[in-house]
């Protein structure tokens, strides 16, 4: 069974952490997380020009390329990840250009060397999946897909056709760290989706909170929260990770007694 | 317009979006169904004779089209004077700059807010780097009535007062962007924020031939109304069609407007001008094709001023509508063809083409068009007597001359 798999496989629903690479002490960070009960983590990819997010990861973007972060340091920082944590799945979430910038073959090369599990690109649709899709595959690295309130029954199946690992269903039409959706709608959606599909399906967009996060793992099989702990990395520098350590332990506890 | 030869580089792009690697569709998940709904919505538009029909109606009594083909006696003799014996082409210019606005931006807007009343959207946004296109914009919402939100880089807010000045006398809201480093791809990133958070009532008016499939032909067919105007002002006037045609490049609207009636025309050469901006060895240039390399941005596989890591770099052109670090992916295609040919120009050329325009013709074109003017010149040279060159005078200068004063060390 694959990492992913595995996670998703334990009996409560998998918290999913994010955190963008290069911003503040990142190993520490990410110790904190794993430490606090994330089940998965997402390392994001720094880019110039990070379309689909809110100011709070836009501007953790901005701080982890001011202090020159490359894609040789992330690649490194998850090498050292998966060396500290052989069991936790580590998912690089980010923008397509960075990561095909040396070709498709490359990225999924070098990704698997440093211990990736999954890859997610904001900006490649099933529509262009030949980008960088088959690259992963070939290195059986998961192409984890989104899905949106968006993506109708029509286009569903193309979306679900080629995802692995687990699906991102966005909570929101909008941005990350914004507002979030009422329960109604989540719930809706991700039953309209494992209708669908076996693939395990985490929600994220505007998850903040434990109550949120209880709520949402009461229907989904995973929670993503990110901008409230980049939030916490901005504001708290080398004292974040005991801040993120309470914080995740505290979603941790939300998503295993949801149900 | 279907195209039957198979050897047409008027075929472009495929069902998906793609001008041979570049283009498609490279969005978020949230606006892949709007952009696919979009198309579908502009396929239906183009097989409506009514649809055309308005936009021409529009073309001519509100923009002020056909614009007209100018044979540019004076400076054509000034580019004689400094040529070998027997040399200098005739400059004829396309006169866009004489539109309603000033500039080739509002033949785009038209066409795209008659589609966003179509499909029922009742909230237009749009991005824009010097205002020209957030300006045509604002000028179409307040023809058609609807509300309309400019998003502009806030270094962008300050450097082009005026036009901010114009957009808000128009009736739009301008939301100054500070993220990122306020420029124009930061609007554009903020726009694109915008329209994921509001899809269901927003329509996005691309100021360019970029993003996703179908803006780059959508734009491109709403701009080639330069092209097909000049074609057949060209025959009717001289007979014949021009031995090259020039336009300048940020994005690429106007050039691909100019060259796509032309692109089967195998005798008439077509040559893009980009912006050089301090010179093409450094970074400090915009020229996407000449000094970038193939990635993705905004929706589109295209060139790109990026670094190693495939981070996007910044643009710099004196031009503040040409300083984009991107280029519509149909020009990428043609460069790779070779169909086209691109060249580019640096600010202190520009600056003395727009200086020549002015006294030769009595004409200030904008510093856009300028880039255009510099590659006439120095092709007209070399070209013989009886040769014609026909040129995209795409946008007027009025909104560039507190930046040309400042170039000049003239305080005004």
């Amino acid at each position: 069974m694959t990492r992913l798999a595995s996670a998703f496989a334990k009996p409560h629903p998998a918290l999913v952490c994010f955190l963008t690479a290069g911003d503040g002490d990142t190993a520490a960070n990410l110790d904190a997380l794993v430490e606090g009960g994330a089940d998965v983590i997402e390392l994001g990819m720094p880019f110039t020009d990070p379309m689909a997010d809110g100011p709070a990861i836009q501007a953790a973007n901005i701080r982890s390329l001011g202090v020159g972060t490359t894609t040789a340091d992330v690649l490194a920082i998850a090498t050292a990840f998966r060396q500290r944590h052989p069991d936790v799945p580590l998912v690089l979430m980010g923008y397509a250009n960075p990561m095909i910038r040396r070709g498709p073959d490359w990225f999924a090369a070098a990704a698997k060397e440093a211990g990736i599990d999954g890859v997610i690109c904001v900006d490649i649709p099933p529509e262009e999946d030949d980008a960088l899709g088959p690259a992963l595959r070939a290195a059986e690295i998961a192409p984890i897909r989104l899905a949106t309130p968006t993506t109708d029954d029509k286009r569903l199946p193309a979306v679900i056709q080629g995802s692995e690992g687990f699906l991102y269903y966005v909570a929101v039409a909008g941005i990350t760290g914004m507002q979030q959706a009422a329960i109604e709608s989540i719930e809706a959606n991700v039953s309209r989706i494992k209708r669908s599909t076996d693939i395990p399906v985490a929600v994220g967009f505007g998850v903040r909170t434990p109550e949120q996060a209880s709520e949402i793992a009461r229907v989904a099989d995973g929670v993503v929260v990110g901008s409230a702990l980049v939030e916490l990395v901005a504001e708290h520098g080398d004292d974040a990770p005991a801040k993120l350590r309470t914080l995740a332990s505290s979603l941790a506890e939300a998503v295993r007694s949801a149900r | 317009m279907t195209e039957t030869n198979p050897n047409s580089y008027r075929n472009q792009p495929d069902e998906r979006g793609h001008f041979g690697d570049f283009g498609g569709r490279y969005v978020a998940e949230t606006l892949m169904p709007l952009v696919l709904d979009l198309e579908r919505e502009y396929r239906k538009a183009q097989a409506d004779p009514e649809f055309q029909r308005e936009f021409d109606d529009l073309l001519e009594h509100y923009v002020g089209r056909p614009s007209p083909l100018y044979f540019a006696e004076r400076l054509t003799e000034a580019l004689r004077a400094g040529s070998p014996e027997g040399h200098g082409a005739q400059v004829w210019f396309k006169r866009d700059e004489l539109n309603h606005t000033g500039a080739h931006k509002i033949n785009n807007c038209i066409g795209q807010i008659l589609l966003a009343i179509r499909m029922g959207k009742t909230r237009i946004i749009a991005e824009t780097g010097a205002g020209q296109h957030g300006v045509a914009t604002a000028t179409v919402c307040a023809r058609f009535g609807l509300p309309c939100v400019i998003y502009m880089g806030a270094e962008d807010v300050r450097r082009q007062s005026p036009n901010v000045f114009r957009m808000k006398l128009l009736g739009a809201e301008i939301v100054p962007v500070t993220s990122g480093r306020g420029t124009l791809k930061d609007a554009m990133n903020e726009g694109l924020r915008d329209w994921v958070a509001n899809v269901h009532d927003t329509f996005y008016i691309i100021g360019t031939a970029a993003g996703p499939h179908p803006y780059p032909e959508m734009v491109r067919d709403f701009q080639s109304i330069i092209g097909k105007e000049a074609r057949a002002q060209m025959l009717e006037r001289i007979g014949r069609l021009p031995d090259l045609a020039v336009a300048c490049i940020g994005g690429g609207s106007n050039a691909l407007g100019l060259f796509h009636p032309f692109l089967d025309d195998a005798e008439v050469k077509l040559l893009g001008v980009e912006a050089a901006g301090h010179g093409l060895d450094g970074n400090e240039h915009a020229a996407s094709l000449l000094g970038g390399f193939p990635g993705v941005l905004h929706g589109n596989k295209t060139y790109l001023l990026q670094d190693e890591d495939g981070q996007i770099t910044e643009g710099h052109s004196i031009s503040a509508g040409l300083d984009y670090p991107g280029i519509g992916p149909e020009h990428a295609w043609l460069k790779d063809s070779g169909r086209v040919e691109y060249t580019a120009v640096t600010d202190d050329e520009a600056l003395e083409a727009f200086q020549l325009l002015c006294r030769t013709e009595g004409i200030i074109p904008a510093l856009e068009p300028s880039h255009a003017i510099s590659a006439v010149a120095k092709r007209a040279k070399e070209m013989p007597r009886d040769s014609i060159i026909l040129a995209n005078l795409c946008g007027r200068g009025d909104k560039d001359i507190f930046t040309v004063a400042e170039k000049l060390g003239v305080d005004i």
